[in-house]
C-alpha cells in the first residue's frame, strides 16, 4: 500500500462518484426534456436562479434550457415533509432507502472510465477497483438493491407497497438468470473476467458488434456477431428489468399499486429510491457500452494512435466512454416511452420461457462458433445438428409450460 | 341469442418476436422527437407554436386576437366621453354579486361640482379579484352602463391586497367610452 495508490483510489473514488450522481441528475432532465419532445411538448425549460430569494432584484435566467431544473427537483425533496407514517416498521423503513442506492453506487466501482494515465513510474488504471472479476462482482452487488425494494415494501405495513416489493423480488431473481447466461458468450469470447483488459481488447481490435478493424475483421468474428447480439439483446432486456425500468416497472406501476414499494415514502427517502434507479441505470449503460461497445475506447484503430497513459489521452477516453453512456440512457429513455408495460405474467414468460431458454441455446452457439477452427467443418456440421436437436427439445418444453390447462377438462 | 366466441388473434412468427414492433414504435416515437425539436410537428401551426412541440409559451406568447367577442374578462368601471364617471353607486351590482365581491361605500357629489345634477358617486368601489367568479351579473345588472367585463384575464399580484382592484384601478383598466354605449351593441 504506497500512498500514490491510496491517494488515486481516494480521487477516483470522488471523482466517479461524482460523475456517476451528476448523470443521475442529467438523466432527469433528459427524461423529462426527452419526453417531453416526444410527446409534442417542450418540457421544463424556463428554471432559473433564484436570486430573489437572497434578495437581489430579478431571477437569474441562463439561457441553458433549463438544466438547472435537476437542482430544484432536489431541493423541492429535501424541504418536503418528511413524513414517516405511524404503522410502519421503522427501522427497516429508515434503511431500505439506503439499501437501494448504495449496491447501484458501489458497482461503479468496477467499471473502468477511462484508459490507465501514466503517473510516475505507474500506470493508474482509470477505475476504483480494477478487480479481476469485474462483471461477477457487478451481478452480485447490484442484485442485493432487491433487498432494498423487497424491505421498503414489507416495512412500509400496507398492501400496495408489499405487492411492489414481492414482486420485484421475483423480477429481479427471474431476470438475473438471463443476466448471467447472456454475457457468458461475451466473457468466453474475450476469455477474462477484467473489465479493463475487455475494453483494451476492444480498442485494440474492433468493439464487440462492431468489428470492424484489427482482429476484428476475421470470418470468426463476423460469425460471432450471431451469438453476440443474441446476447446483446437479452442483455439488454434484463438490464431494462433489474433497473425497474419502463416495460418492467412493475415493482412501482403507478396504474395497479398506487407507487408500488414506494407508496408511502415522502421527500428524501423518496429521492433515494428515484436516484437508486437512475443510478442504476446510469451502471446499466456503462456496463452495456463496456462489454458491448468498447468502453472508453474510441474505436476505428484511432486509440492505437494515440501515446498511451498520457494524462490527456485518459482524458479523452472519459470523455468518449461518458459520451457514449448519454446516448445509452438516452436509449433507456426512449424506450420507457416507447413500449407499454407488460402483463406480469408476460414479464415471467418472458424471463423464464424465452430468454432463459435462449440464452442457454445461445452459449453452446456461441461455443460452437469459438470451437470451429479447432474441430473443423464436420465436427461443427456434428455441433449444430446436435443444438438444432437440443434447441427444438427446449422449445417444446417452453412451449408446453406455456399451455394453459383447458377449462372444459378442469 | 348464440354465443359469440371472440377468439384472441393469431399472431404470425414476425409478429410474436415482438422486436418489429419495437422498432416501428421507436421510430415513431423518434419521428415526433425530431419534429417537435425543430418546430414542425403537425398542428403546431394551428396551435400558434413556440418552435418546440405544439406548446405556445403562455406569458411571451399569448393568444388574445383569438379571444372570442363575448369573452368576459375581468370586470371594470368606464367614463362617458365627458370623464364623467358612469357609476351612480346604485349598488344593483354589490346586491347581486353572487361570490360577494364588489364593495360600494357611495359618496354624495358636492354641490359645486360640475356633475352635481348626478347626486351620487362612489367613494370606494372594490372588487376582490380572488373572489369575482367572472358571471358578468354586474354588467347586466347596471342601469348605468358602467361596469363592463372586459377581455384582459391576467389577474397576477403576490399578497391579498394585490388582488383587490380599486376604483383607480377599476377605471385605469376599463377606460373612456364614447358614444351611445349599450350592452347589447357591438361596441364592448
Amino acid at each position: 500500500m504506497d500512498t500514490t495508490f491510496l491517494l488515486a483510489a481516494a480521487i477516483k473514488i470522488g471523482v466517479f462518484i461524482g460523475i456517476t450522481l451528476t448523470f443521475v441528475s442529467i438523466c432527469v432532465i433528459f427524461e423529462r426534456r426527452f419526453s417531453a419532445v416526444i410527446q409534442d411538448r417542450v418540457g421544463p425549460n424556463r428554471t432559473m436562479i433564484p436570486l430573489t430569494i437572497l434578495g437581489f432584484k430579478k431571477d437569474l435566467a441562463l439561457p441553458i434550457g433549463g438544466l438547472t431544473q435537476p437542482v430544484a427537483d432536489g431541493l423541492k425533496f429535501i424541504l418536503k415533509e418528511d413524513f414517516t407514517p405511524s404503522y410502519v416498521r421503522k427501522f427497516f423503513f429508515w434503511i431500505a432507502p439506503a439499501l437501494v442506492v448504495v449496491p447501484a453506487l458501489l458497482t461503479m466501482a468496477v467499471i473502468p472510465f477511462g484508459s490507465p494515465m501514466e503517473f510516475g513510474d505507474t500506470f493508474i488504471p482509470m477505475a476504483v477497483a480494477d478487480l479481476n472479476v469485474g462483471p461477477l462482482f457487478i451481478f452480485a452487488i447490484a442484485s442485493l438493491s432487491v433487498y432494498g425494494i423487497t424491505l421498503a415494501g414489507w416495512a412500509s405495513n400496507s398492501k400496495y407497497p408489499f405487492f411492489g416489493g414481492v414482486r420485484s423480488c421475483a423480477q429481479m431473481i427471474s431476470y438475473e438468470i438471463a443476466l448471467g447466461l447472456s454475457i457468458i458468450p461475451v466473457l468466453m469470447m474475450f476469455g477474462t473476467l477484467n473489465l479493463g483488459h475487455i475494453v483494451e481488447y476492444q480498442a485494440a481490435n474492433g468493439w464487440l458488434l462492431i468489428p470492424v478493424w484489427g482482429e476484428g475483421l476475421s470470418l470468426e468474428r463476423w460469425l460471432m456477431l450471431i451469438p453476440l447480439g443474441i446476447s446483446f439483446v437479452i442483455f439488454t432486456t434484463s438490464i431494462f428489468a433489474e433497473t425497474n425500468r419502463m416495460p418492467f416497472d412493475l415493482p412501482e406501476c403507478e396504474t395497479e399499486l398506487v407507487g408500488g414499494y414506494h407508496t408511502e415514502y415522502s421527500s428524501m427517502k423518496f429521492a433515494l429510491f428515484f436516484m437508486g434507479e437512475y443510478a442504476a441505470m446510469v451502471v446499466g449503460s456503462a456496463l452495456i457500452v463496456t462489454l458491448f461497445f468498447g468502453g472508453w475506447s474510441i474505436g476505428f484503430g484511432i486509440d492505437g494512435l494515440l501515446p498511451t497513459g498520457a494524462w490527456w489521452v485518459s482524458l479523452l477516453h472519459i470523455g468518449c466512454f461518458l459520451t457514449k453512456v448519454t446516448v445509452f440512457i438516452l436509449f433507456f429513455i426512449l424506450v420507457r416511452w416507447t413500449v407499454p408495460r407488460f402483463r406480469y405474467d408476460q414479464l415471467m414468460n418472458l424471463g423464464w420461457i424465452v430468454f432463459f431458454e435462449a440464452a442457454l441455446i445461445n452459449v453452446f452457439l456461441a461455443a460452437l462458433v469459438i470451437a470451429y477452427p479447432s474441430i473443423g467443418a464436420g465436427g461443427f456440421a456434428v455441433g449444430l445438428a446436435a443444438l438444432i436437436v437440443v434447441s427444438a427439445l427446449l422449445i417444446k418444453i417452453a412451449k408446453g409450460a406455456t399451455e394453459k390447462p383447458d377449462a372444459q377438462a378442469v | 341469442m348464440a354465443t359469440i366466441k371472440v377468439e384472441r388473434p393469431k399472431l404470425s412468427v414476425g409478429e410474436k418476436i415482438y422486436f418489429g414492433a419495437i422498432f416501428k414504435g421507436m421510430i415513431i416515437t423518434l419521428r415526433h422527437a425530431f419534429r417537435s425539436l425543430f418546430g414542425k410537428s403537425v398542428g403546431a401551426d394551428d396551435f400558434n407554436s413556440s418552435g418546440m412541440g405544439i406548446t405556445m409559451q403562455y406569458p411571451e406568447q399569448k393568444w388574445d386576437d383569438q379571444l372570442p367577442e363575448y369573452y368576459r374578462g375581468v370586470p371594470a368601471l368606464v367614463t362617458d366621453e365627458q370623464d364623467r364617471e358612469r357609476c351612480v353607486s346604485c349598488q344593483l351590482c354589490e346586491f347581486i354579486c353572487p361570490p360577494k365581491a364588489i364593495k360600494i361605500i357611495p359618496g354624495e357629489i358636492p354641490s359645486d361640482d360640475e356633475w352635481a345634477k348626478v347626486e351620487k358617486r362612489p367613494k370606494v368601489f372594490d372588487i376582490d379579484m380572488i373572489r369575482c367568479i367572472y358571471c358578468g351579473m354586474c354588467e347586466e345588472v347596471c342601469p348605468e352602463q358602467a361596469i363592463y367585463l372586459r377581455p384582459d384575464y391576467v389577474v397576477t399580484g403576490t399578497t391579498r391586497k394585490d388582488m383587490v382592484h380599486d376604483k383607480d384601478r377599476l377605471y385605469e383598466i376599463g377606460g373612456k367610452r364614447i358614444g351611445l354605449v349599450n350592452k347589447w351593441n357591438d361596441l364592448k
